[in-house]
């Protein structure tokens, strides 16, 4: 309830509605995340924005390093193999995640979806880098997986898994069906029977009612979830160093690669704020979709 | 020679390169520094270090001998230490490793201090490796090569004909495709691809680049990997791969007592001498106790240990070092005079080149 339009007063100023006091208080409460977000992301992005415009060699003010993205095929090679590992993590996550989530919440019954959620959980529980070459060895050449490719007769020599972008993608997904399973599994829960019931009494059956009902009202949980994923994919270094073999880069890695031997900060804070640039567009077009943006 | 900090230093030119310099230094090495978890104290002897220095059998005794503690901080690649140097206070490193040929880098920003050669075993080096090229800027040396190697051919013997690993050309041709892994460091490996093209390390230029792509190219075809030293190592160690493109004894030594099928050659067309250095900080506020571990570390014990670390070996540098008969035959101790001859030097291009080449390399990992 706004206190100042029922009382017929004009606001005191815009964006505090609030009488002094709340207004004080409104700002103290806000200011420790304000000055969090000062000091650990605007300042140093504006000390990234600032490095990225400035050449290695020692010159002055240069629009080079962006302009060095732009003209080198492998540098954009990088983003669009990115996109492509990202776009389909997240498809497949999504893919699997859902009716994941959807057995937990509705099949699974209540005492134990607290156990089935922790155990859908547990890789969280084990450190990324270690996951990661734990599907190394599972992939491998002599891994389980080809062990029993080549045991069941199903090939006769092994089968190249690791070290390619389907390893990548394996690591990726495992971790973020996991994510989005949560994300999900709290969104179904959220929703009342009654829209069930309604659909039904309307005369629509299980599939129109999941279509038409359920899928559009889980739907932002659904984005959320597809968005921490695209996020979090597309700046993920470890995964695709580790299973990817090199045998093509992500922008990460063609971040990092200006960075170890050539300390060339400026080329690699402007590689850095190029993917930022294509995080925030996938981020504005999520909240458009979902008009969850505020006018 | 002690420098004096408080002399105006002639290298910052003007208030927009002290900006930049911060601004570089804050966007990476507050998170490395962060990650470290501690920052170095003042009161012990601190080392920016690779990995093999980590090792506890290496450190704990010059650590109880001298009563002080050594806090490491790992780095890999100088742009990453030099990174974190920037970012600390001076005075908060003693000492240094580095890939010899960078140490001109760090004398130009004015981090290191030079070396009394008297009180160091130079003479015992395998002169081969002393680079002083590389080590002395000026007249004055500022490193002591401590551990050396080669960027050649590793491979499991069992798996591969070692006939075939005394040419390049087997990394190109087809009998081995898809059995081939490729170190990603981009400055060895286009070295070998130079060597296997007939062309000088010590040489090359912008106009050679070209060619060396191509030659990179060809062992990409032929790749199943590239990748840094644990995927490279692993990938050999567990039959992933047979042959090892830019490996040595700093993979194949290590892994010698559980896998003795593994082992490398230097090809008719030589190999590539990689070395690393130990340097002394001008502004370390401990220079006694430095100087007493670069020696530590360049005495036989020392350098026995160091050879033989847990994280890779490497040839020591020192001569005596006191590596027992067993160490010596994994590490070939005996034939490094016929090694070090058909080895040429690390490439090391101006800043220019070093770009062209990295773009090289970026070339090669995106070509499918």
């Amino acid at each position: 309830m706004n206190p100042a339009k029922n009382s017929g007063r004009a606001l005191p100023r815009a964006g505090c509605a609030l009488p002094r006091a709340g207004c004080a208080l409104r700002w103290a409460l806000v200011t420790p995340a304000l000055g969090w977000t000062l000091l650990f992301f605007v300042l140093p992005f504006l000390a990234m924005a600032l490095s990225s415009l400035t050449a290695h060699d020692g010159g002055g003010f240069t629009l080079a390093n962006y302009s060095q993205f732009f003209a080198n095929p492998a540098y954009w090679q990088a983003m669009v193999n990115s996109l492509q590992v990202t776009a389909i993590v997240t498809l497949i996550s999504v893919l699997l995640a859902y009716p994941f989530a959807w057995i937990l919440a509705e099949q699974v019954p209540e005492r134990w979806q607290r156990l089935a959620l922790m155990l859908a959980v547990l890789p969280f529980w084990t450190s990324y880098v270690v996951r990661s070459y734990s599907w190394l060895l599972v992939l491998a050449q002599n891994g389980v997986i080809n062990r029993a490719l080549t045991g069941s007769g199903l090939f006769s020599e092994p089968v190249q898994l690791a070290n390619t972008r389907l390893a990548t993608v394996i690591g990726f997904v495992h971790f973020f069906v996991m994510l989005l399973t949560l994300t999900i599994f709290a969104n179904l829960k959220q929703l009342s029977p009654s829209y069930r019931k309604a659909a039904a009494d309307l005369g629509a059956g299980p599939v129109r009612t999941f279509l038409h009902v359920i899928l559009p009202l889980t739907l932002p949980g659904i984005m959320v979830g597809a968005f921490l994923t695209f996020v979090l994919c597309i700046g993920d270094y470890i995964t695709p160093q580790i299973l990817g073999g090199n045998n093509e880069l992500l922008m990460p890695q063609l971040v990092m690669m200006q960075i170890g031997r050539r300390g060339d900060f400026p080329l690699a804070s402007a590689l850095s704020i190029i993917l930022m640039a294509v995080v925030t567009i996938a981020y504005l077009a999520c909240a458009r979709w979902l008009k969850i943006e505020r006018a | 020679m002690s420098i004096n900090p408080k002399t105006p230093n002639p290298t910052i030119k003007n208030p927009r390169s002290v900006l930049k310099s911060r601004l570089h230094a804050a966007c990476a090495a507050t998170a490395l520094l962060l990650a470290t978890g501690s920052l170095a104290q003042a009161a012990d002897l601190n080392a920016l270090i690779w990995c093999d220095h980590a090792d506890p059998a290496l450190l704990q005794p010059f650590e109880e001998a001298n009563g002080i503690k050594v806090n490491v901080k790992e780095f890999e690649g100088t742009g990453a230490g030099m990174a974190i140097v920037e970012q600390s206070q001076p005075g908060d490193w003693d000492v240094m490793v580095i890939d010899s040929i960078d140490i001109p880098r760090g004398v130009e920003k004015s981090l290191f201090e030079p070396l009394p050669e008297d009180k160091l075993p130079f003479a015992d080096l395998f002169p081969q490796v002393k680079m002083d090229s590389s080590t002395v800027v000026n007249g004055k040396r500022y490193g002591i090569t401590e551990k050396f190697g080669y960027n050649t051919i590793g491979y499991n013997k069992t798996k591969v004909d070692p006939a075939d690993m005394q040419s390049m050309a087997a990394l190109t041709g087809d009998k081995y495709k898809g059995k081939i892994a490729i170190y990603d460091y981009y400055l060895p490996v286009i070295g070998m691809a130079a060597l296997a093209i007939g062309k000088k390390t010590a040489e090359l230029t912008e106009a050679d680049l070209p060619a060396i792509k191509e030659e990179l190219l060809k062992m990409k075809a032929n790749a199943k990997l590239v990748g840094e030293v644990t995927a490279s190592q692993t990938a050999l160690a567990t039959g992933e791969v047979d042959i090892l493109v830019g490996g040595g004894e700093w993979v194949t030594a290590g892994l010698a007592k559980e896998n003795p099928a593994l082992d490398f050659s230097i090809p008719k067309e030589g190999a590539v001498l990689w070395s690393q250095s130990l340097a002394m900080f001008k502004d370390s506020e401990n220079k006694d106790m430095a100087l007493k571990f670069i020696q530590y570390i360049m005495s036989p014990e020392g350098q026995a240990r160091l050879a033989t670390s847990a994280c890779y070996w490497g040839m020591p540098a020192n001569t005596k070092a006191a590596l027992s008969d067993e160490q010596k035959k994994i590490l070939r101790f005996d034939e490094q005079p016929d090694f070090l001859a058909r080895a040429q030097p690390y490439p090391a291009p101006n800043a220019d080149l070093d770009k062209k080449m990295q773009d090289v390399w970026t070339e090669m990992l995106q070509a499918q």
